[in-house]
């Protein structure tokens, strides 16, 4: 047979997906246990004993500094911060891309507009951020939306675009005004492709973030892995980017499932 | 020119259609009266769906003049000429009971788009009797998708039946269906047409199709073709047929001898 014919079956698929993983860890283990065997104070691969300190210290011990449980507060800091950004730009992506989509004359004198800010690498802006809005919350949160708005507002304009032309007639001929194609027609049909191009936003807003945690913060994932680099704490760092690979891993798969279950009709028409 | 036939429901004079670089359609004279059922066959590419978003009023002519009950006809498509297209009729994210019930709502709640209480019972039901009617009810709570083509193509026809237009489009409605599927539609669209004494208008690519439903026969042709340049002239109207119907068989018969050829004549209109 061919390869290209050949299926894993599912338990088969597990397996394989496993092994990769398992690989890694076995690898990492052996040269930590090397480099700690050749030097007990190493720092670049800690041993699974001091991840479980650390572990312990970051997320179940309140700090002496704070009294705050460092690894909870700096998840609240951070998911508030892409919780709010991504919510600003998914607002405005929605409404700029519906009425972008659907209104010549609105198309006509903002589109350009957006495309030529999307253009704009976010990160360059980042000082003007920062002067403008301080060093508070409000500067890492327009960071986000810069970086993330423009694409979902592209992308969902070509969503409303791609409708097919029939249906706008078809609900013409039912005698619907613009609102109500709006409201009936194109709006929810483009949610879940607002829920898509969002997902896929994700990533982006997760590298502002902690971009913008890094360089100006007093709490927050990012800024925490910043801060302990000066100590080159890997036991700390590693353990922080699993927890926020997990969390956007986990963001990733509420979306799909929220999709899938808010609007059945989804990803089956298409 | 009015009073020819004040009658007429569609009269359409010198009409004219251009893209940039392609001519589609040419000097199209038409008059449609009540309850008429107009087929409509001719080459692919012709121009046929063309003329239909003219009627539609989603194209605007580049000449001439298209009236419907006696007025200009609005430049956007409009409540009084209902339209099935081959695809894409119905809306995927609503169910079949709500792909019906959507005209109403869209005609009694111009800002929230939704009926309730007893006004939506009320709505429902007659979205119920229009279901049973092209015998869709079963499947009342499905999505579009679960659907087959013929199904989807009942479902788009109760969908624009329910809000009662006077002209009904129909562009290659039957063009993806099986031929025994095709006949049973056939048989729906005859019986809505005279129960609902809708004036129709069918663009088929099957002859057949077009003699066995229709009253009248339209063929859409280029009467002037250069070789070197096929996009220099567009189509127009080259043959007007009635059609009777021979009431034993349901098989209609094309009085040829009627058959006339319009393409040059200005004068009827
Ligand atoms: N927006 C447009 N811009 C330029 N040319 C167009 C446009 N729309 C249609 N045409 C051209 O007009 C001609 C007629 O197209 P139309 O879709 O009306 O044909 P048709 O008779 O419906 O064909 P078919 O039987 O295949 O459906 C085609 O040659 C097409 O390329
Ligand atoms: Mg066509």
């Amino acid at each position: 047979m061919r390869l290209i014919n050949l299926r894993p079956s599912r338990g088969a698929a597990l397996i394989v997906a496993a092994l990769p993983f398992a690989a890694l860890i076995v690898v990492y283990l052996v040269f930590s246990d090397l480099r700690i065997e050749a030097n007990p104070n190493d720092k670049l691969l800690p041993s699974m004993e001091s991840f479980a300190e650390a572990i312990r210290r970051m997320a179940f011990e309140p700090s002496v500094r704070t009294g705050e449980i460092l690894l909870w507060a700096d998840t609240a800091a951070s998911l508030q911060r892409l919780f709010i950004g991504i919510g600003v730009s998914a607002l405005a992506g929605f409404t700029f891309g519906i009425l972008n989509g659907l209104i010549p004359w609105f198309s006509a004198t903002w589109s350009p507009l957006v495309r030529v800010v999307s253009m704009i690498p976010p990160m360059a802006v980042l000082p003007i951020l920062f002067i403008t809005f301080g060093l508070g919350e409000l500067a890492k949160v327009v960071l986000i939306v810069f970086g993330t708005a423009p694409f979902i507002m592209r992308d969902l304009e070509q969503r409303v675009r791609e409708l097919p032309r029939e249906q706008i007639v078809k609900a013409q001929t039912l005698d619907a005004n613009t609102w109500q194609i709006v409201v009936r027609v194109v709006a929810p049909q483009v949610l879940p492709r607002l829920m898509d191009a969002v997902r896929l936003s994700l990533g982006a807003a997760w590298l502002f973030l902690i971009a913008a945690e890094a360089i100006a913060s007093t709490e927050g994932l990012g800024y925490r892995i910043f801060l302990v680099r000066r100590y080159l704490a890997m036991d700390v760092i590693l353990p922080y980017v699993a927890w926020i690979t997990l969390l956007a891993f986990l963001l990733d798969v509420g979306f799909r499932r929220f999709n899938a279950f808010f609007f059945p009709w989804y990803g089956t028409s298409r | 020119m009015m009073g020819d036939h004040p009658g007429a429901l569609i009269r359409v004079s010198q009409l004219w259609k251009s893209y940039p670089d392609t001519a589609v359609l040419e000097r199209i004279n038409l008059e449609v009266e009540r309850n008429e059922f107009v087929t409509v066959v001719g080459a692919s590419g012709c121009g046929k769906t063309t003329f239909f978003k003219l009627l539609l009023g989603e194209e605007q002519p580049t000449r001439g003049t298209i009236f419907v009950g006696g007025k200009p006809l609005s430049p956007e498509p409009g409540k009084d000429r209902g339209v099935v297209f081959q695809r894409y009729s119905v809306f995927p994210h609503l169910t079949v009971l709500e792909n019906v019930l959507l005209g109403l709502e869209l005609r009694r709640s111009k800002f929230l788009c939704r009926s309730f209480g007893r006004r939506r019972r009320e709505e429902l039901e007659q979205c119920e009797e229009m279901l049973d009617r092209v015998g869709l009810l079963p499947s009342a709570n499905a999505y579009p998708d679960a659907l087959s083509g013929g199904m989807q193509q009942r479902l788009a026809l109760s969908q624009t039946l329910i809000t009662g237009p006077e002209i009904l489009l129909l562009d290659e409605p039957f063009g993806a269906l099986d031929p025994g599927i095709r006949s049973d539609m056939h048989e729906l669209v005859r019986e809505l047409y005279r129960e609902l004494k809708l004036t129709v208008l069918m663009i088929t690519h099957d002859l057949s199709e077009g003699f066995r439903l229709g009253t009248r026969l339209l063929v859409f042709d280029k009467v002037r073709v250069d070789p070197q340049a096929p996009e220099a002239y567009g189509a127009t109207i080259t043959y007007d047929v009635p059609v009777t119907r021979n009431r034993n068989n349901g098989n209609g018969l094309a009085d040829v001898s009627q058959a006339r050829v319009q393409g040059t004549g200005a004068g009827n209109a």
